[in-house]
């Protein structure tokens, strides 16, 4: 059958968030790591059953805001002191006061392109495809269904071996995908 | 969340023991009656000092009863489930209004000592007063007074008594009810705390204005009420009440509240700076020129670091706002912040050439917040301290931040 090609993994097809979030930690009591799940909605708890890492993309936005805070400043003080040192109203050539909201704009645009171009990048987008649109259920998972992968790249993967290990948690459907 | 996680947790007893709750009102009963004694000893050894002391900490105490009933509407006409577990402490801080209207009569009767604009002769020789004199009188003072309180204490009323009703009755009625009249509420709130605080701070220099002081006062009432509301619930909690009920989640949200007002506090804080300090008119920039004479330039700093820096810096990360530990000192960092936030604002008046903190000072701090303080643990024991007839409680309860 599929045995020439690569294999993404096994999908099991659950038909409650309870069993799925059982056999999430069956699947991490037996070792394994490598592992997702597709639910129609967010499930409470899957992330510390799963043992997924809290996100580093808050750092990301840290390093934005930072940059664009710093850019800012920069900015107004070099074209406004250097480069065209100008008196307008009285004014100093630079200061904090008129230069705030110039700071926080560039603040708030960058934490936000660090946000989205940070999220995008931590999954991995943009993709054209992805493996589990090989599982012939997958819009089960937008609708009713509960799947969860293990994926072949984990250590303890053996084809037959984590097909009976889910089929015992009681998926109602496994298959195995192609990559 | 299914009930197949949950069918096992520990619920929570839902009227406050009355050990604890004896204990509580003792230790309250004790501050009121020194602070009253001290208050009442210092205005008849110094009624100059008295009243702006006096002012400082009814506006302090006026702010988070203001806060907390712009909450309470908020959650209504969101239809939040999260906060209705918390939403009964609320209610027994906002139905404080009507003893807020008797701590305003020392206000009242002190208006010649407070507002220049009080003194007839004054006015007659000033024309900016001259001017401004339709509104600033005593009688308009007075009966906007009694409006503003009618206002405040008919809402908070309705609303608490509503909440109250649905405990035994479960009737969906009053959630509608509710939702309806806290919409005309936010507009008539948001007037009203905005005159407010126009009659009884901004006119202490009635030649000033600025059109977004009452937003810059409300966002400040309203940081401290989170902060004395996320504060008693950890006091609470270190007394075995309401422990299971609210959970990390319910304080994480407050964490996200505390944290967005530090920065819409500042927000405001700066546009007002920044559009007076920019258009340079002198009747505009006295009030930073007070500001930023002698010590109180070192106060307007705390207020810039303090105030925002420190408390934005230890708010930011996730992991900080479900702390209880960072919550627990937060706080009071908050409440102190928002007591040197309403003196800067009263003070400058009073003192040109510096800070001069007073041991009056203090002594109407904890007779105000003690009389508050007082209001609010009588309430608690005469109904449950959790809405327990609201249709989203048990979903509130269940509340995780995803």
């Amino acid at each position: 059958m599929a045995d020439q090609s690569p294999i993404h993994g096994v999908v099991a097809d659950f038909d409650s968030p309870d069993t799925l979030l059982d056999a999430v930690k069956a699947a991490r009591a037996k070792g394994y790591t490598k592992m997702e799940a597709y639910t129609p909605f967010p499930i409470h708890g899957i992330d510390e059953a799963m043992g997924a890492k809290q996100s580093i993309l808050g750092y990301i936005v840290l390093c934005g805001s930072a940059t664009g805070f710093t850019t800012a400043i920069l900015l107004q003080w070099w074209t406004g002191t250097i480069v065209y040192p100008l008196v307008i109203s009285g004014k100093p050539l630079f200061a904090f006061e008129f230069g705030f909201p110039i700071i926080f704009e560039l603040t708030v645009l960058l934490s936000a392109f660090g946000a989205v171009f940070g999220m995008l990048g931590l999954n991995g987008l943009p993709r054209l495809n992805h493996p589990i649109f090989n599982y012939s259920g997958v819009a089960g998972s937008s609708d009713d269904r509960f799947l969860l992968v293990i994926e072949a790249s984990d250590r303890n993967f053996e084809v037959t071996a984590t097909r009976d290990f889910l089929a015992s948690l009681g998926a109602e459907k496994l298959e195995v995908i192609e990559a | 969340m299914s009930k197949h996680h949950h069918h096992d947790a520990p619920k929570d007893n839902y009227q406050i023991p009355v050990a604890t709750w004896e204990k509580g009102r003792n230790v309250i009963l004790a501050l009121f009656v020194i602070s009253w004694v001290a208050a009442l000893a210092g205005f008849s050894l110094d009624h100059k000092q008295f009243f702006p002391s006096y002012l400082v900490a009814f506006y302090f105490g006026a702010g988070i009863t203001i806060g907390s009933a712009l909450f309470i509407m908020i959650q209504h006409l969101t239809g939040s489930a999260w906060s209705v577990p918390l939403r009964r402490l609320m209610e027994n801080i906002m139905m404080n209004m009507p003893v807020l209207a008797v701590l305003f009569l020392p206000i009242a009767f002190g208006i010649h000592e407070l507002y220049e604009w009080s003194h007839a002769d004054v006015v007659a020789n000033d024309p900016l007063l001259l001017k401004k004199a339709a509104f600033l009188n005593p009688t308009a003072f007075y009966i906007r007074a009694v409006i503003y309180f009618a206002i405040w204490s008919y809402w908070a009323w309705r609303l608490s008594s509503w909440s109250r009703s649905q405990d035994a009755s479960k009737d969906l009625n009053f959630t509608f009810k509710s939702e309806r009249l806290s919409a005309p509420g936010m507009l008539l709130f948001f007037l009203s705390a905005s005159l407010a605080s126009v009659d009884w701070i901004m006119s202490l220099q009635p030649h000033w204005y600025s059109t977004i002081f009452g937003i810059y006062c409300m966002a400040g009432g309203m940081w401290a009420f989170f902060a004395i509301l996320t504060f008693t619930l950890l006091r609470l909690r270190a007394n075995g009440i309401l422990a299971n009920s609210v959970t990390i989640e319910h304080y994480h949200d407050m964490g996200k509240w505390m944290f967005a007002l530090t920065v819409f506090w500042a927000y405001i804080a700066f546009s007002q700076y920044m559009l007076i300090w920019y258009a340079n008119l002198p009747e505009e920039t006295i009030f930073f020129k007070v500001r930023r004479t002698g010590t109180w330039e070192m106060v307007s700093a705390v207020l810039l670091f303090g105030h925002f820096a420190a408390t934005f810096l230890t708010l930011l990360a996730r992991a900080s706002k479900r702390s209880l530990n960072v919550l627990r000192f937060i706080t009071v960092w908050i409440l102190c912040m928002h007591y040197v936030d309403v003196y800067w604002l009263v003070m400058p008046n009073f003192s040109k050439a510096g800070i001069a903190p007073h041991w009056m000072d203090l002594a109407c701090f904890v007779a105000v917040m003690s009389t508050l303080a007082l209001g609010f643990w009588w309430r608690l024991r005469s109904a449950p301290i959790v809405p327990v007839g609201d249709p989203r409680f048990q979903k509130g309860l269940e509340f995780q931040n995803v």
